[in-house]
């Protein structure tokens, strides 16, 4: 039984899914956290804001770690001497490793760590892919960090005006999908940018995502301001056997992820050619045809058939810019900027287009403007010129349908300058 | 040598980054790296990875909380030790997976999994969440750790999720349905392109603590963080700078107080909930796209918001029935038409659920193309 009463929170220690609750109360029962009362002073502080409908958490303090200017999150109770386990809270984000794989070994080192600084609470992992220890104060931070470097190599994640974390997919390390190596791009520019991820220096946050393919496992083109989405520029490797086999029911198609309702017997034809959002595609009843050119790679059919049909070898990344969530100018996805970049280490090219953009933003970007609302208010063009980059139709749905063209002098012939006086020799007034 | 408080510089050690994840990678995982050469899931929430080599890795994946105490790892440290030689992986969704070489070891991995549950009774480890069904939902902080949100978030997942559990260890759905949870627009889980998004809303304009304001925040700050120019300098009875919201220009969302601790707006009336839905990431098919706001606010209603938890169910079960094998929730909303995604889901269309936003315009219907 913990200190407090928590009728309300009890009730979602009921059902089939796994109880936060639950887990909460055998950390209090089990747990040898150093901030005793930290975990009960939770579900008491939670406990009050379902009677209440509100939070009980203030603004956080600037706290943080010597010579860092990220990775803690400050966080106060606005009921301390109710909940004095949890009066002072702070969060520290511990950058993950590449695509989350972990060790029981080194989990556990995490695992003691923090009980010998925190709360013994975390989240796995949090929204931008840190490991997150939730709560402790301050006297634990510089002890916690010194050991978490000294013993384990192990440094903080990003917040703030910072690069924040970088994320990626599990990429070549169990995905039939990936075309380029998103743990390694992954990892190398986070190590690369270290400056920029612990010490504040842009207008405001700034994230890169690595999906390995587009069927954007990691959610790049909706949450990072520079997303790397997998592509390929030659064929698609077709086993016509193994399409024989789809067809013929010898393989479960979609690698059996519709399997829980019977759909009928596998359509080739309704469910792959026809759903081709190019109508490239064409089975005469013994052979799959592909015209590759016209693909645009959504992946459906790989999808379906991943044992018949496989990404070309001609793999990179297509970069796109600018996603964010509506904050403040409305949501905004990513846009294609560079179709298409060979991703192999050491990454150079894309260093020198991360720092191209970074410089822009950094000169020009308004307090709090994101790259997104950053490049909606210089235009598209400018970010083009920062980027060095030729236009190309793959860059926009459409062409403009307004003819509001800000043309510029050199383009124009004769440039701008003009006599009025010769104008009004052949004009009267 | 421990951290020694009197000299908290000495022998500093920064900017080393994160581990190298080839550190932690299964034999078998890194010897089969970018040789992979298909999947199947074989059961939901089991899935194995077949290579060039002819090597396997089986991979079986548990929900999770994204809230998680230590003790709680520890215990999925045991199982990796007992089954997988000591290897995980987290997923992108909160979810767990147990990579294992050694098929022997998959069902008693898989019924070990299953047979544990927490004091209260639920699952501690539900086997699922692949393939044409609902995955884990990615969640923020809410009432649990943040100063912003207008709702909690792990208490309305774990509703949500116990009333929808069927869809997570079944495929059984026209296509996948992603769920994210935030609990305010700050979207620190970016829920915009889900295919239903539960999203924490305020609806009453901030107040002004006046007699600490000047103390606390950056005035002008403040005034420029208001996205419609609703905030403008004032001064109080007494003679002191403040600060004043024209009301009706307030869109509710929570920038000011981001900026300024003395202008808080969650309250337990004007805040809750509103869903979205009809987004989506990936390019399979169609492109990927924005959610929707169906349901511009339902109340909070803890511990278990009964009409949220009805409204998502609602939502899926109607598309279950109607949608085509494929069909993303979004793909099948457009197909059919907005006009009957209400009428199917007898959701109410409201004044609140027109665009008059920055980008309205490009969301009304220019056309006389409609359903009667």
């Amino acid at each position: 039984m913990g200190k407090h009463n928590t009728p309300m929170l009890d009730e979602l220690e009921k059902g089939p899914w796994p109880s936060f609750v639950s887990d909460i109360k055998q950390q209090v029962a089990n747990g040898k956290h150093i901030l005793k009362e930290a975990p009960d002073d939770l579900l008491g502080v939670m406990e009050l804001s379902y009677v209440d409908k509100v939070t009980h958490w203030k603004h956080g303090g600037i706290v943080g770690v010597f010579g860092y200017g990220g990775g803690i999150i400050g966080r106060y109770c606005d009921q301390p001497q109710m909940f004095p386990g949890v009066a002072h809270f702070h969060t520290v984000r511990v950058n993950q490793p590449s695509s989350k794989f972990y060790t029981a070994k080194y989990l556990r080192e995490l695992c003691d760590l923090w009980e010998r600084h925190g709360s013994g609470l975390t989240n796995m992992h949090g929204s931008t892919g840190d490991i997150v220890f939730l709560g402790t104060t301050t006297d634990h931070l510089e002890p916690l960090f010194f050991e978490m470097t000294h013993e384990l190599n192990q440094d903080l994640g990003g917040s703030g005006s910072n690069l924040r974390t970088p994320e990626c997919c599990l990429g070549q390390s169990r995905c039939e999908f990936a075309c380029y190596d998103t743990q390694e791009a992954c990892d190398n520019l986070t190590h690369e940018y270290q400056d920029e991820l612990h010490r504040p220096a842009f207008p405001y946050k700034f994230k890169f995502k690595f999906d390995g393919c587009p069927n954007g496992c990691v959610a790049s083109i909706a949450r990072s301001d520079m997303s790397f989405i997998g592509t390929w520029r030659d064929n698609i490797r077709i086993d016509q056997a193994a399409v024989k086999a789809y067809v013929g029911g010898e393989f479960a198609p979609n690698a059996g992820a519709y399997s829980g309702r019977d759909w009928g017997k596998f359509d080739i034809l309704k469910e792959v050619v026809d759903l081709c959002p190019t109508n490239c595609m064409r089975w005469d009843g013994s052979k799959l045809e592909i015209n590759d050119k016209e693909c645009v790679r959504c992946m459906h059919c790989l999808n379906v058939m991943p044992r018949a049909l496989r990404k070309g070898l001609d793999t990179g990344t297509s970069i796109l810019f600018g996603a964010k969530a509506p904050i403040l100018e409305g949501a905004q996805m990513s846009t294609l900027t560079v179709p298409f970049l060979k991703m192999e280490s050491p990454f150079s090219e894309a260093k020198d287009l991360v720092e191209k953009v970074w410089d822009w933003w950094m000169e020009e970007g308004k307090n709090r403007e994101r790259l997104g609302e950053l490049i909606q208010r210089k235009s598209f063009q400018e970010f083009l010129r920062v980027c060095e980059l030729d236009p190309d139709p793959r860059m926009v749905d459409e062409p403009r349908s307004n003819p509001y063209i800000f043309w510029k002098e050199e383009e124009v012939e004769g440039g701008w300058t003009r006599d009025i006086d010769a104008f009004r020799a052949k004009h009267q007034r | 040598m421990p951290y020694d408080p009197s000299a908290p510089l000495k022998d500093r050690i920064t900017d080393i980054g994160p581990r190298h994840y080839g550190e932690f990678l299964p034999p078998v995982i890194k010897k089969n790296k970018g040789k992979w050469l298909y999947h199947e899931i074989l059961q939901p929430g089991v899935l194995v990875h077949v290579a060039e080599s002819g090597d396997k890795v089986f991979s079986v994946r548990v929900g999770g909380c994204r809230l998680m105490s230590v003790e709680h790892l520890r215990e999925i440290c045991d199982i990796a030790d007992k089954y997988c030689d000591g290897y995980l992986r987290f997923t992108t969704r909160n979810n767990i997976e147990f990579l294992l070489a050694d098929e022997s070891k998959l069902k008693p991995l898989v019924d070990d999994l299953k047979s544990r549950k927490f004091s209260g009774g639920s699952n501690k480890f539900p086997v699922g969440g692949t393939g044409a069904g609902v995955t884990n939902i990615v969640h923020t902080q809410g009432w649990a750790h943040c100063h912003t949100p207008a709702i909690d978030a792990s208490g309305v997942v774990k509703a949500v999720m116990d009333a929808i559990y069927d869809e997570f260890d079944h495929m059984k759905l026209p296509a996948p349905v992603r769920v994210s949870l935030a609990c305010c627009l700050n979207m620190c889980g970016a829920v915009h392109c889900s295919d239903i998004a539960i999203l924490g809303i305020h609806r009453k304009p901030p107040m002004v603590d006046g007699e600490w304001i000047d103390k606390l925040c950056e005035l002008p700050l403040a005034i420029a963080a208001c996205p419609t120019g609703a905030i403008k300098p004032a001064k109080t009875a007494d003679g002191k700078k403040s600060l004043e919201v024209k009301a009706e220009r307030c869109m509710f969302c929570g920038n000011c107080y981001t900026m300024c601790a003395a202008m808080p707006l969650a309250d337990e009336l004007g805040s809750g909930i509103a869903i979205l839905v009809g987004g989506k990431l990936s390019n399979r098919i169609s492109k990927p796209k924005f959610s929707k706001v169906v349901i511009p606010f339902i109340p909070n209603e803890p511990p278990r918001w009964p009409s949220t938890v009805e409204a998502v169910k609602n939502i899926i079960d109607v598309y279950s029935k109607d949608a085509h094998k494929y069909e993303r929730l979004g793909d099948w909303a457009e197909r059919i038409g907005w006009e009957r995604f209400f009428e199917k889901t007898n959701i109410p269309f409201t004044h609140h659920l027109i665009d008059d936003y920055r980008f309205a315009y490009t969301t009304w219907r220019q056309s006389t193309q409609f359903k009667f």
